[in-house]
């Protein structure tokens, strides 16, 4: 601490200070203005009930459930292929291994591309290479191949970062590298896993673009993951463009995304870490 | 006192080793070469040296730990009751159960204290609640930390003072019952006191398990030791500059270097 005052704030501390705060304040006022707009609407029925006219009256029922779905679907696919792939990465090639350089690029180009290329990827391989049609399927496996990158990439951190010790130690215990890795690393990987998780069920919920051209945007409740079904992020976009008069909707379904998102991520969380403590134990 | 089970462990023999003209290269630069030295049955032997000069490298070819790391290449030849270990016929895995290690920074596993024993029993067969329990029980009694950790087995080991995650590591090794244990500077994290508690038990390890320790402190190299052996850098290559038991080296030493070093006039 130098001789002068405490209370005299120099500048590069208050451009600091100030970019914070206004990252802050936009976050509070988004958040503040969908809260102010949707909170009213919210009830029961809203979440219960099917939309009429055009979304404009009823609820979001089926939607909610598409999106789910969707997720489900994603989660349910992008999970073991990521973990397995960060797996190989961190385990089995070196950072300077020419496969490992490869593999890695490859997903950090992934991880920069427009969601919209996603989605007319998934309209051509899912939905009509596949056969698929618009479905919650081709649209949970186009989200799939969206959050990958995410994954691998924070799960292959995630496995970076367990000390080399424990490697060694369980080597010099006689432990086969199998067991190693089930019993040893995953757990201590997890929470690198979880900041994945985190990342990817949020690009995830929040994805239009590639939605449209593969889950479509039929607000019927789906009946298999083989129907179109149309998601929370559509179904407001839909709402606050092409409807008139269906912004108080729009409003509220923006609400209850944003408690989906962090309800899913403190259910992540939440599990992960019970898991681990489990691991800890017994 | 209750004598553990680990203390009547008296194996009808255990094993010595010797290596003959062993080199371990990290890709093209050597650590050490031409290392020819018994490691007797049941005995403590002691590698001193100053920094970098290829101890915990020598170490890990004993157990074949250098197969971890990329780009290792080992030559010689290293025996284990004249059964040549260098060879790839010989399961790694299975060695490493016969050859224990200690490591310089204590490693206990993020689990709790009972787990980090109980996993490589588990994984070794012993599957038995009552068993592992007995297990734990008396190498932890062996280690000296049953009386401090018996009401909070099932807590975190990471939340263990320095000395005592080091003991719990030295217990995790024991309980698998290996014949021969490499211990690398074992005490060098440890405050005084700890430190001088796991050499109590280092020294107590002698004539049930073959030792190999590595230490930087050369009054526990004397206190501990039977046999001793000076490694030293020449032309960037660890090489083995004397062996021999405590007494010579400490006493009679037969080279200049070693007089020097074990007088503290150079390293
Ligand atoms: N994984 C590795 N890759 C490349 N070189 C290494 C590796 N490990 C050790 N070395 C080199 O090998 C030489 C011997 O290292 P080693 O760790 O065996 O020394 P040491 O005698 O144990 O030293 P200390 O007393 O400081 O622990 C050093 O020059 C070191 O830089
Ligand atoms: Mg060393």
């Amino acid at each position: 601490m130098g001789e002068k005052s405490k209370n005299q704030i120099s500048l590069p501390t208050f451009i600091v200070w100030a970019i914070a705060l206004s990252v802050t304040a936009v976050f509070c006022w988004i958040l503040g203005d969908i809260l102010w707009h949707g909170v009213g609407q919210l009830s029961w029925e809203f979440l219960t009930t099917e939309p009429r006219n055009a979304g404009r009256e009823g609820g979001i029922a089926p939607i909610l459930i598409s999106t789910c779905l969707i997720l489900a679907v994603c989660l349910a696919v992008s999970l073991p292929l990521s973990v397995g792939t960060a797996v190989l990465l961190a385990e089995f090639t070196t950072t300077e291994s020419r496969f490992g350089r490869l593999v890695r690029r490859s997903l950090d180009v992934l991880a920069g591309v427009p969601s919209i290329v996603f989605g007319l990827f998934g309209n051509a391989f899912f939905s009509i290479k596949l056969g698929l049609g618009f479905s919650i399927l081709s649209g949970g496996l186009t989200l799939a191949c969206m959050v990958l990158p995410i994954l691998i990439r924070s799960a292959e951190e995630g496995f970076r970062a367990v000390p080399t010790e424990y490697r060694l130690g369980a080597a010099a215990l006689g432990l086969s590298r199998t067991t190693t890795l089930w019993k040893l690393l995953l757990p201590a990987a997890t929470p690198g896993l979880v900041v994945g998780l985190v990342l990817g069920i949020g690009r995830a919920i929040a994805e239009t673009a590639a939605l449209i051209f593969t889950s479509g945007y039929v607000d019927r409740m789906p009946e298999s993951l083989l129907d179109s079904g149309r998601s929370l992020s559509i179904h407001i976009f839909d709402l606050s463009m092409n409807v008139a008069g269906g912004d108080a909707n729009a409003y509220a379904s923006a609400l209850v995304l944003l408690i989906l998102l962090l309800l899913v991520n403190g259910m992540a969380t939440w599990i992960a870490q019970f898991w681990l403590a489990r691991r800890i134990k017994s | 006192m209750k004598k553990s089970q680990l203390t009547q462990n008296s194996r009808l023999s255990l094993p010595s080793m010797q290596t003959e003209r062993l080199s371990l290269y990290y890709g093209k630069k050597a650590a050490f070469t031409d290392v020819t030295m018994p490691i007797y049955s049941g005995k403590i032997t002691a590698l001193i040296g100053p920094s970098g000069c290829g101890k915990t490298s020598f170490l890990s070819c004993l157990n074949r730990l250098t197969d971890l790391i990329p780009h290792t290449k080992v030559v010689g030849s290293i025996r284990l009751d004249a059964v040549e270990i260098l060879n790839n016929r010989v399961d790694a895995i299975a060695l490493r159960r016969r050859v224990g290690t200690i490591f310089q920074k204590p490693n206990p596993f993020p689990f709790s204290i009972w787990k980090n024993l109980a996993f490589p029993l588990k994984e070794h067969g012993i599957k038995k609640r009552e068993q592992l329990d007995r297990l734990i029980e008396t190498t932890l009694q062996d280690v000296g930390l049953w009386s401090e950790v018996k009401d909070r087995l099932h807590t975190s080991a990471l939340f263990l003072s320095g000395g005592q995650k080091q003991r719990l590591c030295i217990a995790r090794a024991l309980v698998l019952q290996p014949e021969v244990l490499l211990l690398d500077e074992p005490c060098s994290a440890l405050d005084p006191i700890s430190s001088g508690v796991v050499e109590d038990l280092i020294a107590s390890l002698r004539g049930r398990y073959t030792v190999v320790i590595v230490t930087h402190n050369l009054a526990q190299a004397r206190r501990i030791g039977d046999y001793a052996a000076l490694f030293w850098v020449r032309a960037e290559v660890g090489r083995l500059i004397e062996y021999g038991t405590v007494e010579q080296i400490f006493t009679a030493p037969q080279q200049d270097l070693t007089a020097a070093y074990v007088n503290g006039i150079r390293g």
